[in-house]
């Protein structure tokens, strides 16, 4: 393909990435928010990360098929615990690895 | 330490969890650009320009199967919506926020660096600038990590050290560090259920925006219902 039209394509992709990042960032920076908007927010994050998550864990495959006792949701039960008592996400992010790596060799 | 010196300390440190996580994934990425037919520089540029994972692999994929610039765009716009409520939600620690950081900080609103800044804005000691070098530096990661995948192809073997494992252990680290209290507890349960039954309904991401706003939703109509004009949430 030639160079032109892979950087057509890279900047369109760029473009429809970059707008819906910046535009609420601009639009609610600027002004006042009501108190029962702020709330609401402050649970978007953790209902995110659960919504990335979970499916990760208790499924696979593409279509994605139900399984829930697979590798990595058993290597997450250590993992989980570990980030409950330590609250230190590298050391998270370590344990998880090779935890998936130890169950891995078995 | 002046503060300059101490937000860069504090934002690396606070990054370098994602780094970890970025390396096997941008190292994948690159692998297969390289395999696609892209060149190490249309690899590096598109890490630089779209910055967005699982959507330059979808971008990827379907550039080698020739796929119009229209369909790749669409496709993109949607696989990447999600970062429009994480933004929204950004927002309330961003407040008077001159535009010109904005436009530099949109740049980086990624699933990792949004997790990562929100747990720090709200254990307090976190500023804008060490939000904004939090998102830089994982940029940066992730740029290196494809380049080096593209220029070396597979020199990581596949499952080193489960080195596939390192993006889901962060999003779990991340998730639990968001849980301060029962209502956060209810809000997961209900997204995390949401949007397993999504996703094996639903093709491709969107299970993550309408999850997230259901339960989101539910769990700010469960807080009101215990505590009716209540202020604040336990």
């Amino acid at each position: 393909m030639p160079d032109a039209e892979y950087f057509g394509v890279i900047l369109a992709m760029g473009l429809v990435t970059y707008l819906p990042r910046w535009m609420p960032l601009f639009v609610f920076s600027q002004k006042a928010m009501p108190g029962w908007l702020v709330e609401w927010l402050d649970l978007i994050p953790v209902a995110i990360l659960s919504a990335l998550v979970f499916p990760e864990l208790l499924t696979h495959g593409a279509p994605r098929t139900l399984d829930i006792l697979q590798a990595k949701s058993l290597v997450a039960v250590p993992t989980l615990l570990f980030a409950l008592r330590t609250r230190s996400l590298g050391g998270t992010v370590v344990v998880g690895m090779l935890s998936f790596w130890a169950l891995g060799k078995l | 330490m002046s503060p300059w010196r101490e937000r860069l300390t504090m934002g690396i440190r606070a990054a370098w969890p994602i780094c970890m996580a970025y390396f096997p994934i941008g190292m994948a990425f690159g692998v297969l650009a390289q395999k696609a037919g892209l060149s190490v520089f249309q690899t590096g540029a598109m890490s630089v320009v779209v910055f967005a994972g699982s959507s330059q692999f979808i971008g990827v994929s379907m550039l080698s199967s020739g796929a119009s610039l229209m369909a790749i765009a669409v496709t993109t716009f949607v696989v990447n919506l999600r970062h429009l409520l994480m933004s929204w939600s950004l927002a309330t620690h961003l407040r008077k926020t001159p535009t010109p950081f904005l436009f530099l900080f949109a740049y980086g609103v990624t699933d990792e660096s949004f997790a990562v800044n929100t747990v720090q804005f709200r254990e307090g000691n976190w500023d804008r600038w060490k939000a904004l070098i939090v998102n830089h530096v994982a940029n940066i990661a992730w740029v290196c990590s494809s380049i080096a995948g593209a220029v070396s192809g597979q020199f990581i073997p596949s499952g080193f050290l489960g080195i596939d494992y390192a993006m889901i252990a962060m999003f779990i680290g991340l998730l639990v560090f968001q849980l301060r209290g029962r209502l956060y507890v209810m809000t997961a349960l209900l997204s995390g259920g949401l949007s397993v039954a999504f996703s094996l309904v639903v093709p491709g991401n969107s299970y993550v925006i309408f999850a997230s706003l259901i339960a989101a939703t539910g769990g700010y109509v469960i807080s009101r219902l215990r505590s009716p004009g209540g202020p604040k949430h336990a």
